[in-house]
């Protein structure tokens, strides 16, 4: 791997670079989707490979979003190893078929004999003010189809490291990429990571547990220094890999806290935070002081920008859960 | 020759009836053309007269909500500068009853049918997603992801027409979005059923920054129409008058049960993608400037002016009502908005589920204490 100086970076050059070094490592990774040659992504995230490797292995297809997974799976089929670009998450949807279908299901489908290893980046969250459409959270549909890897970096070097990763596996992995942390910066250098199915401990603490991961990493992190004023000592677990899960982790962070909260900002309802909940009841039970609390986006479609920080988990809001976790005196 | 009609088909296939009426579907081998040929063919004055305001109200208007994006009253603003001639066109060939569908570009096209233009605009301002009541206007919500409305507007269409209803469903999309599987169904479903419905394809040049080449291999997207078994026709999107007849005869056409057509016309954006994009990045001046001398508006008023059918009188006039309507627009863009976040939770259910009638309640416990602050 090449190693360059540490520079500050965003997370948008983090993931560019990231798909920049395994397609100079490795023929077979090619980038497609919409607007990401000429144009470099709306994001500017796939900014310039097109020009480095060629509108063969960075392709600006047509607009169609089964069409590209559809043929990304061809190419897997073939060989390739196709990191796939969705404009924005709610635009992924045309392409459900092929992602429940077929990319999850083809290794299972052919005993094994047929791996599709396919990235499908999406750029997903809200907080950026975008009008309807441009701020779905659509992790849980992602996490309840058996056979998808589902990732979601929260920092600029998990950013690269965790997208080398995805390219590196020879199973399907869906990127989630926060969309509002783009813009984060890092003094940063490329350097692997922990590996997908690894969660991290963002922070030490002893008085409880903050489970989250992807935009709503920040946002703990946030609470567990303004937390400190009341006496708490917060933990921060960033989970980075929905699927696989990382019980361990998390369940070695709760029992010694006693308790825990689940943040994030996609619906609560039949949310990731549900099945989190349950997983850490059934293995902490005896450890826990208090149940499993979740704090996430209320239960509705995304609302207008000019209504979303009322929908999205804020700091005060992890406060008052932590606060509801029957402390005693 | 259709496919029924392959030699040899009716014997293979015994169950195939063979299509009779192979309609003449092939678009016009150029786009057709109404304005600029120095013909005496006659125009409707009145008509044209709708047009020319109707464009110079539409040029003014895409202006202002470009300028209210720069000054922070809008989030965003996808402009149909250039495109005037075809959003208000579509809008004056619809009858009362008549339905438009309209994507997130055609804005213009709603406030021309005669939406107020401050509710065209919640979406693009932010405070609702659909600022007005769709049966109201008959216009669908301004509709975000690529070419799903088109299906509704086939589904509308033809539920109309089992109702015995007079009714036809316009249907707005742009070049990129004819690549999407909703188009192709939309397309199937309409001419299978032969629903009451024109489609309007604005082909504008780009996708975000995919030209049309690369979006498709096919002679012209009016082509696209064949396969499926309608006419498709090619027209000129700057030429207002063009735009409205093929319009209007494929609106005559569906509305006698004749089925829907495809319409191509070939526009050019003059504008970035939306005031977030950067145009320069995939398209060079000299482009933008060729289609500068075919512009729609210029177009019409030589026109008129070449015949007599306006003066400078007539044209001071158009334009100083466009001045009212966008000092009208600015300042009631002006004012903030008034939300309530309550709203949030108001319509998502006809009834309100237990769980949204708890978050309601924590929502507003959070508002007062904000406003206790
Ligand atoms: C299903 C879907 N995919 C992607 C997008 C993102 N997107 C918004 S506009 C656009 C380009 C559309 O081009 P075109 O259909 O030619 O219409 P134009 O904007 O030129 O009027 C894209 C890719 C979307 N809105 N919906």
């Amino acid at each position: 791997m090449t190693t360059v100086a540490a520079k500050p970076a965003t997370m948008a050059q983090a993931l560019q670079r990231a798909m920049r070094d395994a397609m100079a490592e490795d023929p077979r990774v090619h980038v497609l989707g919409e607007d990401v040659g000429t144009l470099g992504g709306v994001f500017r995230v796939t900014d310039g490979l097109a020009k480095e490797f060629g509108e063969d292995r960075c392709t600006d297809t047509p607009l169609a979003e089964a069409g590209i997974l559809g043929t990304a799976v061809g190419m897997a089929m073939y060989g390739l190893r196709p990191v796939v670009e969705m404009q924005f998450d709610a635009f992924a949807y045309p392409a459900f078929e092929q992602l429940i279908s077929h990319v999850a299901k083809t290794r299972n489908r052919t005993r094994g004999a047929m791996p599709l290893p396919i990235v499908v980046r999406v750029p997903y969250g809200g907080g950026i003010g975008g009008v309807e459409h441009h701020s779905d959270s659509s992790e849980a549909y992602y996490m309840a189809t058996p056979g998808l890897q589902v990732v979601a970096p929260a920092t600029v070097a998990d950013a690269y490291g965790l997208l080398r990763e995805a390219i590196a596996s020879d199973d399907p992995v869906v990127f989630l990429e926060p969309k509002r942390l783009y813009w984060s910066k890092a003094d940063w250098s490329p350097h692997p990571v922990e590996p997908i199915g690894r969660a991290v401990v963002r922070r030490t603490g002893r008085s409880a547990t903050l489970i989250t991961y992807g935009p709503s990493v920040p946002v703990c992190l946030e609470a567990a220094e303004a937390a400190k004023e009341e006496g708490w000592d917060l933990e921060v677990v960033d989970l980075r890999s929905l699927v696989p899960f990382d019980d361990e982790t998390v369940c070695a962070s709760v029992r010694r806290t006693g308790r825990a909260v689940v943040v994030h900002e996609s619906a609560g309802f039949g949310g990731p935070g549900g099945e989190i909940a349950a997983r850490v009841t059934e293995r902490c039970f005896h450890h826990l002081e208090a149940p499993v609390l979740r704090v996430a986006g209320f239960d509705i479609p995304y609302p207008p920008p000019m209504l979303e920080r009322h929908h999205l988990p804020g700091v005060d809001r992890v406060l008052d859960a932590v606060a509801r976790l029957q402390w005693e005196v | 020759m259709t496919v029924q009609e392959l030699p040899g088909a009716a014997a293979a296939y015994p169950a195939f009836t063979l299509r009779t009426d192979p309609a003449p579907l092939l678009p016009d081998p150029e786009p057709y053309r109404v304005l600029g040929l120095g013909t005496d063919s006659p125009l409707d004055p009145e008509l044209m007269r709708r047009l020319y305001e109707g464009l110079v109200r539409g040029r003014r208007y895409n202006a202002q909500a470009t300028a209210l994006t720069k000054q922070g009253r809008l989030a965003v603003y996808p402009s149909s500068t250039g495109q005037e001639a075809c959003e208000v066109a579509a809008a004056l060939v619809l009858e009362k009853q008549d339905w438009l569908f309209p994507s997130y570009r055609d804005t213009l096209a709603a406030v021309a049918r005669g939406l107020d233009p401050v509710e065209a605009l919640t979406l693009l301002r932010g405070d609702w997603h659909t600022g007005y009541d769709p049966r109201v206007h008959r216009i669908a919500p301004l509709c975000t992801p690529l070419a799903t409305q088109l299906p509704h507007a086939v589904g509308l269409a033809h539920a109309a027409r089992l109702a015995g209803d007079d009714v036809v469903a316009l249907a707005m999309v742009g070049d990129g979005g004819t690549s999407e599987g909703d188009f192709h169904e939309a397309m199937n479903f309409a001419a299978v059923w032969q629903a009451p419905v024109v489609f309007l394809v604005q082909n504008n040049g780009f996708a975000i920054s995919v030209p049309l080449a690369k979006q498709t291999a096919a002679p012209s997207l009016a082509h696209k129409a064949v396969g499926y078994g309608m006419p498709g026709r090619l027209v000129d999107g700057n030429d207002a008058a063009a735009v409205h007849e093929v319009l209007s005869e494929a609106m005559l056409r569906a509305r006698s049960g004749g089925g829907p057509t495809l319409v191509e016309a070939v526009t050019y954006r003059m504008e970035a993608h939306t005031n977030a994009d950067d145009a320069t990045r995939y398209r060079g001046d000299a482009e933008v400037e060729a289609w500068r001398a075919h512009d729609p508006v210029d177009l019409l008023e030589r026109e008129l002016t070449g015949r007599g059918m306006l003066d400078e009188t007539a044209i001071r006039a158009v334009r100083e009502g466009a001045e009212t309507m966008a000092a009208d627009l600015r300042t009631r863009m002006n004012a903030d908005p008034v939300l309530d976040p309550m709203d949030l939770f108001a319509q998502v259910y006809a009834e309100q589920t237990s769980q949204l009638r708890e978050q309601a309640a924590m929502l507003r416990t959070e508002l007062d204490a904000e406003d206790e602050r």
